[in-house]
């Protein structure tokens, strides 16, 4: 297989980046991206060019790191996946792919495809937690929490912290990812206590970051790998206008 | 011999023993003391943030951008409790017993017990953290069953239990952090282990992003690092993980116990080409309700489906009938390896068996099967491209757990005072075979429920003040330019070959000549092949870029270089033990059936190694005494 990558090269945060083209033959179909820039790199290093930097760590879609633009599809142009999981089969042969970082000004790149997304951490840090210290917790059944409750719980759970969310948005609005931990602790009973707190700390310091407002285009939830759902959002402002 | 320092005592009053006499430090000075976490997956996560909540000054390094990402993430299907919520027969002992079985007898008995006995606390510890755990209608917790047992202890979060407990850990260190009590770098990988006076008194740290090489001094050094799996190159593991940590506090005097015994997960997807990177793992609980199978003629080339039933052989439910296809890890590997030798492997490359869940959607429906486990079938097929619901899967086993680690004491002090390792950065409970959701418990109960206990001991003890502050600075001194001296070395041999084409071939050897089956014949071939490996790594190694900048191939040199040191241990280890257990298969040890032949006499005991300057290898030994269960050939017949 063979594909034209066109990827977007940046020595580091404070220079200014731009496309650069590699013609790429031999490719077989079920590498994964991740697997085709391994392949690339290899090359690059044999000539003596600066590899491509970009992260990837679990190539198994669960550990958030990776996730590039492939021809304007953030993370990937398959439904509900990371770019560790998408294949060559999702191109045509001959075809022409750009490949760049996820853009938002809260998540300035450090080099090539390379992203500095500590603003997510910085946005659990002000209160995407239950305040429970180690040892004090009840007995597990005490606490009785509903199949569908739980089933919901991990629906909005079940984000990986990637951030494709964001670089979807047209505003950059982290909603998504904010609004996904608020709902996800405040429908469990455990941490319904702290929800309004939670939800006005989370939302503030996500203001602080720089993220853009949300005016609810959906885009977040089509690229979601995890199909994370807009009603977390709403039930992040429900919980910050009433919690 | 070792001494484990096991406290004296009945098996079920030993950690309560424990935890009534351990040394105590009061809140007030407790600020006073600082301790070095390395590693954010769930054991250094649970760890910092449980040492952070009592009051002391805690430093935490990670590789990663975020304290989120470790590999802990990537577990699937669960973690065990001794809860009996399904009154089938659970209890501690149960657990324990299935637990020392499980690693063939290879494990200390008041480690286990200690595991079994937290892991119920483990439970409402997540539960309180919002971690959720699947849930019956009635709205209590429900559990399923997993490789190795008769009961169903097993709590999960769908197919990401592992995903789910570490947003627990990672939450509640972040909030530590928040208030300042923590202090968190991420991408910032650990160099050396600083050793002054037999103890551990820091860490040299690279920042990866600015290449800064920099002293950080504490009063414990806790090394949560995971596992060295990828060792093999090709394994279940993330690209990342590594056996640097280890090995790098391994060279400074730490000893490295069992390091040969890694364990192949059974149902791993199958290598399908030379250009890939890793093999996805798929849940072992699919176990539940798959039946695994090859075509009874070999090379039949029939697709799977159009193989009648009379044409199929379901080796598991034959050769094991009492836990047919939830027979242990290690057993299941090796009956898969063996019909793949054998001829009768399925998939284009013929390196697979069939995983099939036709009967169970014909028995329970296709909704039921779905629900169940519906995001690994959607894992399953974008990967692979097939479909599961209407064909079977196909499996192979691939390298996934390091039973073996530094070797910690009761305690989960190293030999050297002062550095603690948990998770499955240390060796302690898994014997020569872990227990499928045993990995996530022990990785929690080490960080939540034993450290603090056992460090604050070692700190309230330790008699740090009368450290000599100038040779403790000279020693990070000396460090610090080692480490700067190591990094300029692998950057400017400039040979031809890059740090991941040494990295696959190490794998190569490893998977060929110490992987599932081993021999004398082989191990020592291997030994030879890594031995001009190492040569040619510091002959013809690659590095592209520089020191002072982000550079992923320098980090990847350096864990390459230690892996090549690392493999002639695993090989050594390997060679030495003539007996098989568990994950350790000598050929030349089998039973008449073709099972593991453990020899009690001659190995009854861990083996422990230290490394010389001149890389010589010391064996140790901490003899393993079974006063509580009955030591027996290992049976799931």
């Amino acid at each position: 297989m063979k594909l034209t990558l066109h990827i977007w090269r940046q020595k580091n945060a404070g220079s200014k980046g731009n496309f650069k083209t590699y013609p790429l033959e031999g490719l077989d179909p079920n590498m994964s991206v991740p697997e085709m820039l391994d392949h690339l790199n290899e090359i690059l290093i044999r000539k003596g060019e600066d590899p491509v930097a970009f992260e990837s760590d679990c190539r198994e879609g669960i550990c958030g790191q990776c996730g590039f633009v492939i021809n304007g599809h953030i993370q990937s142009p398959e439904k509900s996946a990371t770019t560790c999981q998408t294949h060559l089969r999702s191109f045509n042969n001959d075809d022409e792919l750009y490949i760049e970082p996820f853009r938002a000004k809260s998540f300035p790149v450090k080099k090539d495809l390379c992203i500095d997304r500590t603003a997510f951490d910085r946005i659990i840090g002000a209160g995407g937690y239950i305040g429970v210290n180690t040892g004090q917790a009840p007995e597990a059944n005490s606490i009785l929490i509903g199949h569908d409750t739980a089933e919901e719980a991990f629906d909005a759970a079940a984000c990986i912290g990637c951030g494709a969310c964001v670089a979807t948005c047209k505003n950059a609005s982290a909603a998504l990812f904010t609004g996904a931990k608020i709902a996800h602790l405040a429908m469990l009973p455990q941490g319904k206590l702290e929800a309004k707190a939670r939800a006005r700390a989370m939302v503030e310091q996500m203001d602080a970051e720089g993220f853009g407002a949300c005016t609810f285009t959906r885009a977040c939830e089509v690229v979601c790998p995890q199909s994370v759902s807009v009603a977390n959002i709403v039930k992040m402002n429900k919980e910050f206008l009433w919690g | 011999m070792l001494d484990a320092r096991i406290p004296e005592g009945p098996l079920e009053l030993k950690w309560t023993q424990f935890k009534a006499t351990c040394l105590l430090i009061n809140p007030a000075n407790r600020r006073k003391h600082k301790v070095i976490v390395v590693g954010t997956g769930l054991a250094g996560a649970s760890c910092a943030a449980s040492l952070s909540e009592l009051g002391f000054h805690v430093e935490v390094f990670t590789f990663h951008d975020s304290a989120r990402r470790a590999h802990s993430v990537a577990a699937q299907g669960g973690i065990n409790a001794a809860k009996n919520y399904k009154n089938d027969g659970d209890s501690i002992w149960r657990m324990f017993y299935d637990t020392v079985k499980g690693g063939d007898f290879r494990s200390r008995e008041a480690n286990i017990y200690r595991m079994a006995e937290c892991s119920m606390a483990l439970i409402d510890q997540a539960v309180a953290q919002g971690v959720p755990f699947a849930r019956e209608y009635s709205g209590y917790l429900s559990n399923r069953s997993f490789g190795g047992v008769q009961v169903s202890r097993t709590f999960y979060a769908r197919g990401q239990t592992g995903q789910q407990l570490l947003q627990g850990a990672y939450q509640s260190l972040m909030r530590q952090q928040k208030i300042g009590s923590v202090v968190l770098h991420t991408r910032h990988e650990m160099m050396d282990l600083v050793v002054y006076d037999n103890k551990a008194r820091g860490i040299i740290s690279r920042n990866l992003d600015t290449g800064e090489i920099k002293s950080h001094s504490a009063d414990a050094v806790v090394l949560a690092t995971g596992g060295y799996g990828k060792i093999y190159y090709l394994s279940t593991l993330a690209m990342n993980c590594n056996a640097s940590a280890i090995w790098r506090a391994h060279k400074k005097g730490a000893y490295f116990a069992a390091p040969s015994w890694t364990q192949f997960h059974p149902t791993s997807l199958p290598q399908m080409g030379d250009y890939q990177s890793k093999l996805t793992l798929m849940s072992e609980s699919l176990r539940n309700d798959g039946r695994i199978w090859v075509p009874k003629k070999a090379g039949d080339d029939r697709k799977p489906n159009d193989i009648p039933e009379n044409d199929r052989d379901y080796y598991l439910e034959r050769k094991y009938p009492s836990f047919g296809n939830l027979a242990p890890r290690d057993i299941s590997s090796r009956a898969a390896i063996e019909q793949i030798n054998a001829g009768h492997g399925a998939g284009p490359l013929k390196n697979a068996v069939y995983l099939d869940f036709k009967e169970s959607i014909d028995r329970e429906g296709k909704q039921v099967i779905e629900k169940r486990y519906g995001n690994l079938f959607n894992m399953y097929e974008k990967i692979t491209g097939i479909n599961a619901y209407q064909e079977p899967m196909l499996i192979s086993p691939a390298a996934h757990f390091s039973m073996g680690g530094l070797w910690v004491d009761y305690g989960l002090m190293s030999n050297l005072k002062g550095l603690f390792v948990l998770g499955e950065a240390n060796f302690a409970d898994h014997g020569a075979n872990r227990l499928g959701a045993n990995s996530l418990l022990q990785a929690c109960v080490d960080g939540y429920f034993i450290s603090h206990y056992t460090i604050m001991d070692y700190l309230a003890g330790n008699g740090l003040s009368k450290t000599d502050e100038k040779g403790l600075k000279e020693q990070f001194d000396k460090d610090t330019i080692r480490v700067k001296e190591r990094l300029q070395k692998l950057l400017s041999i400039q040979g031809d070959k890059t740090p991941e084409t040494f990295h696959k071939e190490l794998g190569r050897i490893l998977y060929s000549k110490c992987g599932l089956l081993r021999n004398a014949h082989a191990l020592q071939m291997a030994r030879e092949e890594l031995k001009n490996l190492q040569q040619e790594f510091h002959q013809r190694l690659l590095v592209a870029g520089e020191a002072h900048s982000i550079n992923f191939e320098l980090e990847k040199a350096a864990r390459v270089e230690d892996y090549l040191q690392l493999a002639p241990l695993i090989v050594e280890d390997a060679l030495q033990r003539e007996e098989s257990c568990g994950a350790h298969f000598r050929e030349e040890f089998q039973t008449k059936e073709g099972e593991a032949l453990r020899n009690d006499n001659d190995f009854g005991y861990v083996s422990v190694w230290e490394s010389t300057e001149k890389g010589e290898f010391i064996l140790h030994k901490e003899h393993l005494d079974f006063n509580y269960v009955t030591v027996s050939e290992r049976s799931y017949k």
